[in-house]
């Protein structure tokens, strides 16, 4: 259940593995997380991430390899969450790959992984999970979007187009789950030194995984619509949107 | 009801006016029942003085129909609109527990609807449900109806001293030198005042007034009750207006405004018990963002964890604009019974507060460990861990609780939250079954 300050005692994570989702587990564990689903494809890495909570207190922390392209299994892998919870206050959608702009705007099976890995997977999960949030009556969905996605830019579109794509999806969700109960929380990082990003030059104002986390935390307990992190690329990007192509090619990151 | 739900396969939970601050009138997913369609009286005797009545009633009914009467509702929360089976549910308390106790104690038999059958109990009948519905949010069953002992008032009116108090030191000398005194008796504190000032203090303490110490225009009909609502806040502003500079201004206002020693001052049952209630929908000042209240109790020889409660919230600066602190007397034998012999305090702060969550689990301890506990009716936050430590009969009333409704059919928010309704047994059960199909399903692992 969660409590009034947005606080869950269960979550699942899909990417359990991501530096956000895991910074994000570790502030709700010291609060009151005791029973979380880490779902991911990285089993090693999955078992790690569980070690870490569990030494922070949580009581029961399981992992489940999964995979965000086997649609097929996304509503049995949701009711199978549902089932061992009771209540699934929590849904962290974390999964995203950065894929290789290069090789993408060769390969048409490329560009095609990257979308169905950020997108179309993401998207049948969340249908799946909306689905037990809709029964209960209660719940928080959370969705790591990207500024990437607010207006793409030509080094990386395809993972901005994905990213465009969750985030309208996560949108028309949150209204289609409004009077149930539940909620949708789209979060916008702007570059994140994380795995993902290793080995390229940050953009500007970038940030950490850790500080991300704490953002999002805070928009939990404000059942934010939407977090942005930092706080000030809400501004930035209004003001990005505007610009004119001819300017937009200029702007570097 | 119960049995169409409960075949449905969906959990029920009484509500009435709603005015829980936390989550026991809540169900996400369950069916939630609206009582205050069951208003009616069903008998009474006002010569003996008791009533009884649907849980649906509320107090302002009660009073406004009884008050005229010479008769009065002889615990009362701040607020006049709550229910009688909203004020058996929390055991609700009143300024003058130091002297009569909790709403409960004056329940001389009360009609539970529970899964299993609805029946009649008194304290002498069932003493083991009738406590452990007093003060069980609800979760023991469906309070249907309610008889209630009165009290023989001559008038509508009030005898209030008030005196300031200079810090929480001297508030807390005052009251423990002098409460016994009074039949009424509680403190405003101003929470944003810090350093010499920390805790200092409005004491208002009260008599009913009888009939020749009114004179004027209320001895002409001193019986008369009939409390307005002056003011609606019309819209939630956003941001709401109740911030530490707003809140200051105000507490300076308030604590200059109030005499520094003011004897036996007539006030109306209303504006001495019920000030709020002329405020209506006061709940908006906060913005859509809302408030938490915090009330706990603490031992009388706990009081330095009261400071540091005190402290806490003072250094924070979170804007808590109403603080009362008030003298608890015995406790009754509801083992989730709320108040305990000590000092309890209550703080409403704007739910947006930075740090606010983190603050309240570090005060739940301060409280626990000082032999304390917070206020289910209030609650909305308290991590479950700390349940048991707070009251410490929880296995025993859990046991009454399985004994009236072994499939859990009564569930709130506050009780999926706080881990309420599950018995231990299946609880441990549970468990086992979740591991077995852990291991069970293909790739889970632990």
């Amino acid at each position: 259940m969660n409590d009034a300050l947005g606080m869950p005692q269960t979550a699942v994570v899909l990417g359990g593995t991501s530096d956000i989702a895991r910074s994000v587990m570790r502030g709700l564990a010291t609060r009151r997380l005791r029973h979380v689903v880490l779902a991911g494809r990285d089993e090693p890495g999955l078992e790690d991430a569980a070690k870490e909570l569990k030494a922070l207190g949580v009581a029961s922390v399981e992992t489940i390899t999964w995979d965000a392209i086997d649609e097929a299994t996304h509503g049995a892998l949701a009711r199978d969450v549902a089932g061992r919870m009771g209540q699934v206050d929590l849904v962290l959608v974390a999964v995203g790959v950065l894929g290789e702009q290069d090789i993408c705007e060769s390969d048409p099976s490329a560009t095609a992984s990257v979308l169905r890995t950020n997108f179309t997977g993401l998207a049948a999960a969340m249908v799946a999970f909306a689905q037990i949030l809709r029964s209960q009556g209660q719940g928080r969905l959370v969705v790591l979007s990207s500024v990437a996605g607010v207006r793409v830019r030509r080094s990386n579109f395809v993972y901005g187009a994905s990213k465009a794509g969750l985030d309208a999806f996560a949108q028309g969700l949150a209204e289609a789950l409004r009077p149930t109960g539940a909620g949708v929380t789209i979060v916008r990082p702007g570059w994140v030194a994380t795995r993902m990003t290793a080995g390229r030059s940050p953009a500007p104002m970038a940030t950490t995984p850790e500080a991300v986390a704490a953002d999002i935390i805070r928009g939990l307990e404000r059942r934010a619509d939407v977090v942005w992190s930092p706080a000030s690329l809400k501004v930035l990007f209004a003001l990005l949107r505007l610009l004119p192509k001819s300017v937009w090619r200029l702007v570097p990151g | 009801m119960l049995t169409a739900a409960a075949s449905a396969g969906r959990t029920v939970v009484a509500r009435g006016l709603a005015r829980s601050y936390g989550d026991a009138a809540q169900s996400a997913g369950g069916v939630v029942l609206d009582t205050t369609a069951m208003a009616a009286v069903h008998d009474s005797d006002l010569e003996a003085g008791w009533v009884r009545v649907d849980a649906g009633v509320s107090l302002d009914t009660l009073m406004r129909w009884l008050v005229p009467k010479g008769w009065w509702v002889p615990v009362t929360p701040g607020t006049r609109y709550v229910t009688v089976g909203g004020a058996i549910a929390a055991d609700i308390h009143g300024k003058n527990h130091h002297r009569d106790g909790s709403f409960c104690s004056h329940v001389s038999a009360l009609t539970l609807a529970t899964p299993g059958g609805t029946r009649e109990i008194t304290p002498g009948g069932d003493a083991e449900l009738f406590w452990a519905t007093a003060g069980g949010m609800g979760l023991t069953g469906i309070v249907l109806e309610a008889t209630i002992r009165l009290l023989r008032v001559e008038t509508a009116y009030m005898l209030v001293d008030t005196e300031r108090a200079t810090d929480l030191e001297d508030a807390m000398a005052r009251m423990t030198a002098r409460d016994d005194e009074y039949r009424y008796s509680v403190a405003w504190i101003d929470c944003l005042a810090k350093g010499r000032r920390l805790g200092r203090a409005v004491l208002t303490r009260a008599e009913h007034a009888d009939l020749v110490n009114l004179s004027g225009h209320s001895a002409g009909d001193p019986l008369a009750f009939d409390p307005r609502v002056l003011l609606e806040v019309p819209i939630t502003p956003p941001g709401g207006l109740l911030n530490p500079l707003t809140v200051a201004a105000f507490n300076e206002m308030w604590y200059r405004k109030a005499p520094r020693w003011q004897a036996r001052k007539p006030e109306t049952l209303a504006s001495y018990f019920h000030p709020l209630d002329a405020l209506g929908s006061w709940n908006r000042l906060y913005g859509p963002r809302g408030f938490i209240q915090y009330q706990f109790v603490v031992p009388f020889d706990a009081e330095d964890a009261l400071r540091v409660v005190l402290e806490r919230v003072s250094n924070a600066r979170t804007a808590s604009f109403l603080a009362v602190l008030k003298r608890f007397g015995e406790a009754n034998p509801g083992p989730l019974s709320f108040p305990t012999a000590g000092w309890t305090l209550a703080l409403d702060i704007p739910a947006g507060s930075p740090g606010l969550g983190g603050m309240l689990d570090e005060l739940d301890v301060v409280v626990a460990e000082a032999g304390g506990r917070v206020y289910l009716a209030k609650d909305s936050r308290l991590r479950p861990e700390l349940l048991g430590a707070m009251y410490p009969r929880l296995g025993e009333w859990r046991e009454v609780r399985d004994r009236v409704d072994p499939d859990c059919r009564l569930v709130s928010d506050l009780a999926r939250r706080l881990g309420l309704v599950e018995p231990v047994a299946q609880h441990r059960q549970s468990r086992a079954r979740g591991q077995s199909r852990a291991r069970s399903t293909t790739g889970a692992r632990r």
